[in-house]
């Protein structure tokens, strides 16, 4: 190993840093496997939320699954939602404290499978908050069985021989669903597994955080994700797997980009 | 000339040794370690600090925010 050189004494002082741990994180390890894309998203909303400055006025929401822990990670207020739920739980909070920013944080079988119903009148009752959701295709937490959003093909502990779409059903592809939905604003998929696309998603949750200011409806980000020790993988063949597989069907960039619908665009019977 | 130096300082034992800050140098600075840390990870560290540039990209894709990056510029 290297030895600290003076040279590099001269470079490693407070004053040089450009990057290193966000203040908003705690200093709990976190629990999940290495090279988890939970801890990267974990780390991308810590740094908006002290970036905007709203680490007191913030309130997550979290899932169950891989990330059920994510209360003990960021640094903010948080309640923590039965299965599916988070949704129905960040309206509660966000309708008895309007003035908070709420966000859930799910994952693809909490958010698109056992908590579809909460997910879908969330976004078309256009609350007003934040909806973070992690795709990484199967259920972490549980082994990796298949999820909604498996792949066709894709082998899983439930499908020892890949999805079959006559007997699974298809890969669901819920963010562009929720996107026709007039209560969402905004509905993007990025990813975190280079360092631009880290870039990407970050401008992406700022925005989604800046929408719950100007109270346009609800902002939903998905971010394509690795879930390595369920695909049997290394971190590395992870994000390759997910860059070659997932993306020609789960395309990175914005579905939609405004407001919710004006009430006064639809048609009243009681008017 | 000015010349951008940088270098990093990982947090070993917080570090889970999934090489993906590896990946992301754009410099090859990076490397895990043959030794390995309590929690039984080969920790990544700088093999060869002289071509760090501060760049970031190794931190920005670090799950557990365990890599500080420093950057200096000199005459
Ligand atoms: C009501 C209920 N049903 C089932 C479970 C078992 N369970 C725990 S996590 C999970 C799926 C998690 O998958 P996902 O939301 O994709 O999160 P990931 O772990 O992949 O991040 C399931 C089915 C549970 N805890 N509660
Ligand atoms: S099981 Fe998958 S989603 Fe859960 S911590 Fe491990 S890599 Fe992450
Ligand atoms: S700062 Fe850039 S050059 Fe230095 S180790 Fe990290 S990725 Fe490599
Ligand atoms: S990305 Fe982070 S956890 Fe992974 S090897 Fe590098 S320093 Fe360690
Ligand atoms: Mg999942």
């Amino acid at each position: 190993m290297a030895e600290i050189t003076e040279a590099l004494k001269n470079i490693i002082k407070p004053e040089n840093i450009v990057s290193q741990k966000s203040s908003v994180l705690t200093n709990q390890t976190m629990h999940y496997c290495p090279g988890c894309s939970h801890g990267v998203i974990h780390k991308i909303i810590a740094e908006v939320i002290n970036e905007m400055e709203i680490q007191e006025d913030t309130i997550g929401v979290a899932p169950v699954g891989c990330s059920v822990f994510a209360y003990n990670y960021i640094d903010i207020d948080w309640q923590e939602a039965a299965h599916g739920r988070a949704p129905a739980l960040g309206t509660a909070i966000n309708r008895l404290n309007p003035d908070k920013f709420v966000f859930t944080y799910q994952g693809d079988g909490d958010l698109a499978a056992i908590g579809t119903a909460e997910t879908l009148h969330a976004v078309n009752r256009g609350e007003n908050m934040v909806m973070v959701f992690v795709n990484n295709g199967i259920y972490g937490m549980t082994g990796g069985q298949m999820a909604p959003t498996t792949m066709q093909g894709q082998v899983t502990a439930t499908t020892p021989y890949g999805r079959n779409i006559d007997l699974h059903g298809y890969p669901l592809k819920i963010t562009e669903m929720l996107a026709q939905l007039p209560g969402a604003c905004y509905v993007t998929r990025q990813s975190v597994e280079t360092p631009a696309a880290v870039r990407k998603t970050k401008k992406a949750i700022r925005k989604a955080f800046e929408n719950t200011k100007k109270k346009q409806g609800t902002s939903f980000v998905e971010v394509v994700s690795t879930c390595n020790s369920g695909w049997k993988m290394s971190p590395e063949a992870s994000n390759n797997w997910m860059r070659d597989n997932m993306f020609p069907f789960y395309p990175i960039g914005d579905i939609k980009d405004g407001e919710k619908v004006n009430a006064n665009d639809l048609p009243n019977v009681g008017k | 000339m000015a010349k951008i130096k940088g270098a990093v300082v990982v947090d070993s034992e917080e570090c889970k040794g999934c090489n993906l800050c590896v990946v992301a140098c754009p410099t090859q600075t990076l490397s895990l370690n043959r030794n390995v840390n309590g929690k039984g990870y080969n920790f990544s560290y700088m093999e060869n600090p002289d071509s760090c540039i501060g760049c970031s990209n190794c931190s920005l894709v670090c799950p557990d925010s365990c890599i500080t990056v420093y950057r200096v510029k000199t005459a």
